[in-house]
């Protein structure tokens, strides 16, 4: 250990209060020899005393012997010492007298300290004996020249290695310094000698030239650092809402939270669905498709122009709003449009279709990333652990925020206190699987109970309407939406209660719940179709108002072509008189300038469809709003004021506050999304109006959590994937997708109106976009490819590969179980 | 870990009191390996420091004034004032276990709590300012004592009993019913956000 004691020695030279006694325990005796030893020749430096500098280099010389020694397995023979001793006083006087050679800064340094050193080691003795030879020569003091000059001749290559080696040492010590947990005075101390002993035999060694460029790396790494930082910082800034959801998630735990960040997503994904329609279809339309007023479709009708401007109207979302470009009757069929050449019937199926397309694509890819994020498992072996000691944030320096993270702790150990409860407890098996099987039965009945009732309600309603509606009263009339909501309302309290017979984790118990109410909604919603249908079928002939939609599925078909045939019957009888001007109505305008207004036309069922869409959007929004404001908001207004003036206690008794209802918010907002995608085909502005929707409830339901809500009972950890939500998401988007791409594929176009109007079928803009657009080559291309003997195979290949990727990617699943075993 | 695996060799606070050093003459030779952004670091913490007390703190440190700031001083610092271990940290860093610091133990303080920090330090340094007791194993009343800061006193007593026997169950190595220092790095140093969340930026 000869090195670190050198060093020491040397760098506690310049310091003077490092007495040496901070060192390891081993050092511990040896150091404080030395250190009297160092302390004594400083001081001689100083004031010039050759005897000590004679001490010097004396302890130097026979520093150098021990090396040596040393480095024979021997260390620090006395006989050695006694030996050399002679020859070290003459090399000395050599020395002395090579004094004018030059010597460079590095060198006299490096050398003084081995001297210094070396003096350390065993000053004493040694000292004594040379002093006297050295005086003379001392005398000037110019000794780091001299010595070093002395020092460098000698200089063996072992001793290069060695030296090398402790510097090196050195430098780890340095570099490891901070793991160390001592004392500031220690480090400091340590670090010093260190690092004056590296400094000073680098430059022996002549390895100090990459010193400024490494602190210049050290530097830019540094700046790096401190960007990457405050771009992670920025990347978290830019998340829209990070703050309030974090804020939400601190008091209500991640179920809760995990319903706005859903509403997050959903607002991302309606963003861009809207970016494609407003860009796309709406904006190139506005700019460049013939303006308001030019043709039929274009033109609100003679007869409603005196409402046309009437708020209630436009609320409704006719008048004006009905004849823009609002809604698919508006879109002209004209090829092209503009001075751009902007095929805008063509852009407008593709929107409709890639809208679907790019649904379809995004919600599968983030059930597969999530469902991966799941698949890496977190390790949960030192969950309460982690919990307690890595928590709480040291960084957090604002009141608000820490009282946050208190919350947000307390919940996060509540949440994994009941988490350890739910697998702690010890049930009789036979007793839940029976109570599980009833609480299923349960529901099931009271799914078909619900079914049965609406398809009764529907079948008597077609017969009050056959009857005349007259003759009944405000119940009878609205019999069907008002069964359809009061089961809405009361079926999931219902299954609220059977679930609490299962005894399921509180996390499983939501994903039942959304699941039977998602199977009474849905199961609602087909028995009214099916029966509507039924009857409509029967007697074709009755109009109902339609309500919810589904409306372009069976009635359209046999009630368009009819009408169709007399719309057009009527306008030719109408075109005849006007040209023949034998009818009298008529015969008041000259002819050939008729305005738009007057002309007849038939029925756009699109907008009519589109304009449901839009209609049920809002109300649905705005029974949200009224619900969160009556029954969140004045709830708690009313328990948190009458309080004081109440016969019981409202806060903890019969209303208290309202929790918040995640799967019925999660239900209301996939529903919502699967309206959306139905309609964005025959109202490009209902993008619009959902991301508006969005934004505002985000808002709106941010504040009544934060304001009006208390937390559960029993605060659970959501699973970090949605992904139960985006199945039910994906499930709705498949079957909102159908009707609207039934329509494309099966039903005409209307053919006064829309972008399509005068095709048979609405895909055929493609045929006649490769027919116009693309060279014929290109065509009988796309006609080969088409056929149905490369497509099934095509199809096949898929399937295959799809077969393939699941096995693979199984196989990897379980490789990474077996690994993560093995690295237990 | 892999940001303090490329930290420089040179340890901030280290070379800030090398660089208040320089002023007297016998320590220019250090200079060399002062990495400027060390010393802004290091300069920073200084007047951080003094701002707590001017009145006490000398701007001029060559000649080592001893000078010591009361616990209530440093607690008051908006980076440990809401800490709920700040009293915890002050004692660990402070020379005689009273929260009490002088400029060294500052420094030392907030060089552990540094982003440049190694893992292992943090670690150290985390079992001792969760080792309430001193008795170098954090048992189970010293949990209790960390859950109860944590939550505010908020959990019933069975959940805080609970929460501890989960704590220990996971984390005792050698089943002796407490913590020691092995158990507690060979814990920590899994965990994911120790090194982000035990951290002060000043």
């Amino acid at each position: 250990d000869g090195s670190g004691d050198n060093e020491e020695g040397s760098a506690a030279e310049n310091e003077e209060n490092v007495k040496g006694t901070d060192k390891g325990r081993k050092r511990a005796t040896p150091r404080t020899a030395r250190g009297h030893g160092r302390g004594r020749a400083r001081h001689g430096d100083e004031e010039n005393e050759d005897d000590e500098d004679g001490t010097r280099r004396a302890g130097h010389h026979r520093h150098r012997n021990r090396r040596r020694g040393r480095a024979a397995g021997n260390e620090g023979s006395d006989s050695d010492t006694e030996a050399t001793k002679a020859r070290k006083n003459q090399a000395n006087q050599k020395s002395k007298e090579g004094d004018e050679e030059e010597e460079d800064g590095k060198g006299g340094k490096s050398g003084k300290g081995k001297n210094e050193k070396k003096a350390d080691k065993k000053p004493d003795k040694k000292g004594k004996k040379e002093k006297a030879n050295k005086k003379k020569k001392d005398k000037k003091k110019s000794g780091s020249g001299s010595d070093s000059d002395s020092e460098e001749e000698p200089i063996t290559e072992e001793e290069l290695a060695k030296l090398k080696e402790e510097v090196e040492e050195k430098k780890k010590l340095i570099a490891t310094l901070r793991n160390k947990p001592w004392k500031m005075k220690k480090k400091l101390s340590v670090l010093k000698e260190a690092q004056l002993f590296v400094e000073k035999f680098e430059g022996a060694l002549g390895k100090g030239k990459g010193k400024k460029f490494y602190a210049y790396k050290v530097m830019m790494t540094k700046k790096w650092m401190k960007f990457q930082r405050d771009f992670e910082n920025f990347k978290t800034a830019c998340i829209p809402w990070e703050m309030k959801i974090k804020e939400i998630e601190s008091h209500f735990g991640s179920s809760v939270a995990s319903y706005f960040i859903f509403l997050r997503w959903m607002y991302g994904i309606n963003m861009i669905l809207f970016g494609l329609t407003f860009g796309l279809v709406m904006v190139p339309e506005a700019l460049m498709g013939k303006p308001y007023g030019s043709l039929p479709r274009k033109t609100v009708p003679r007869a409603e122009e005196a409402t046309a401007m009437n708020f209630a109207t436009l609320w409704d979302f006719s008048g004006f709003a009905q004849y823009s470009v609002l809604f698919y009757g508006y879109y002209n069929n004209q090829r092209t449009i503009g001075w751009l050449k902007f095929r805008m019937p063509l852009s407008y199926f593709l929107v409709g279709v890639g809208t679907i397309g790019y649904s379809f694509m995004i919600v599968i890819r983030t059930m597969a990333r999530n469902a991966n994020d799941d698949g890496g498992g977190d390790d949960t072996s030192f969950n309460f652990s982690w919990k307690m000691f890595t928590s709480w944030d040291y960084l957090i320096g604002n009141p608000e925020t820490a009282d946050n993270k208190f919350a947000s702790i307390t919940t996060s150990f509540k949440e994994a206190i009941v988490e350890e409860q739910e697998s702690r407890k010890e049930e009789n098996i036979h007793l839940t699987r029976f109570l599980r099987v009833l609480a299923n039965f349960l529901a099931l009945c009271t799914l078909a109970g619900s079914g049965y009732l609406i398809f009764f309600v529907v079948r008597r309603s077609q017969k009050f309407a056959l009857e005349g509606l007259e003759n009944y009263g405000w119940w009878e009339r609205n019999e069907v939406n008002m069964v359809m909501s009061l089961l809405g309302m009361f079926c999931p309290t219902l299954f609220d209660v059977i679930s609490s017979l299962e005894n399921y984790h509180p996390r499983i118990a939501l994903r039942w719940q959304l699941g039977r109410i998602f199977a009474l909604f849905l199961g609602n919603l087909y028995t009214f179709i099916i029966a509507l249908m039924d009857e409509i079928n029967l007697k074709a002939r009755y109009l109902l108002p339609f309500t919810i939609f589904n409306m372009p599925l069976g009635k359209n078909e046999e009630m368009r072509t009819s009408k169709e045939k007399i719309v057009k019957y009527n306008m030719t009888i109408w075109e005849a008189s006007l040209y023949n001007g034998t009818i009298p109505e008529n015969s008041t305008a000259p002819p050939i300038q008729v305005d738009p207004a007057d002309v007849p036309r038939g029925p756009c069922w699109e907008t009519m469809v589109g304009q449901e869409f839009v209609r049920l959007t809002v109300s649905d929004t705005m029974t949200t709003y009224i619900t969160i404001l009556i029954g969140d908001f004045l709830r708690a207004v009313f328990v948190r004021f009458f309080n004081y003036c109440w016969c019981w206690d409202l806060e903890y008794g019969f209303p208290s506050y309202s929790e918040f209802d995640i799967s019925g918010n999660v239900l209301g907002l996939i529903f919502n999304q699967g309206m959306i995608w139905m309609g964005s085909f025959y109202a490009p502005c209902l993008p619009a109006i959902n991301v508006f929707r969005l934004h505002t409830s985000m808002y709106l339901q941010c504040w009544a959590v934060m304001c009006c809500n208390v937390p559960q009972e029993r605060v659970f950890k959501a699973s970090r994937s949605n992904n139960f939500y985006m199945a039910m998401l994906l499930f709705i988007l498949f079957l909102s997708t159908l009707p609207a791409v039934y329509t494309i594929v099966s039903i005409p176009p209307s053919f006064d109106c829309g972008p399509f109007s005068g095709k048979t079928r609405m895909f055929e803009v493609i045929s006649e976009t490769l027919e116009h657009d693309f060279p014929s080559w290109f065509g009988k291309v796309f006609g080969y490819a088409s056929n149905p003997g490369l497509i099934l195979p095509f199809i096949l290949l898929m399937v295959l590969s799809i077969y393939y990727l699941n096995a693979t990617s199984k196989s990897y699943k379980e490789a990474n179980l077996e690994l993560k075993k093995k690295l237990q | 870990m892999l940001l303090s695996d490329r930290s420089p060799p040179g340890n901030g606070r280290k070379e800030c009191k090398v660089r208040w050093k320089r002023q007297t003459p016998c320590s220019q030779r250090s200079e060399g390996l002062i990495h400027q952004t060390s010393l802004s670091f290091c300069l920073r913490l200084f007047y951080r420091y003094r701002d707590l007390a001017p009145q006490l703190v000398p701007l001029d440190y060559t000649d080592k004034p001893a000078v010591t700031l009361p616990y209530e001083l440093i607690a008051s610092m908006p980076e440990l004032k809401d800490n709920p271990f700040r009293q915890r940290i002050a004692e660990v860093f402070s020379e005689h276990g009273d929260g009490n610091m002088t400029l060294d133990n500052f420094l030392d303080m907030f060089s552990v709590l540094s982003e440049m920090a190694p893992r292992d330090l943090k670690a150290y340094y985390a079992f001792k300012i969760y080792d309430f007791n001193n008795d170098d194993y954090i048992c189970k009343s010293d949990l209790e004592k960390t859950v109860n800061k944590l939550t505010r006193n908020e959990l019933t007593p069975e959940e805080v009993s609970l929460v501890c026997e989960k704590v220990i169950y996971e984390a005792d190595v050698d089943n002796d019913g407490k913590l020691s220092l092995e158990d507690f790095q060979h814990m920590i140093i899994r965990a994911p956000d120790f090194l982000s969340t035990f951290h002060i930026r000043i």
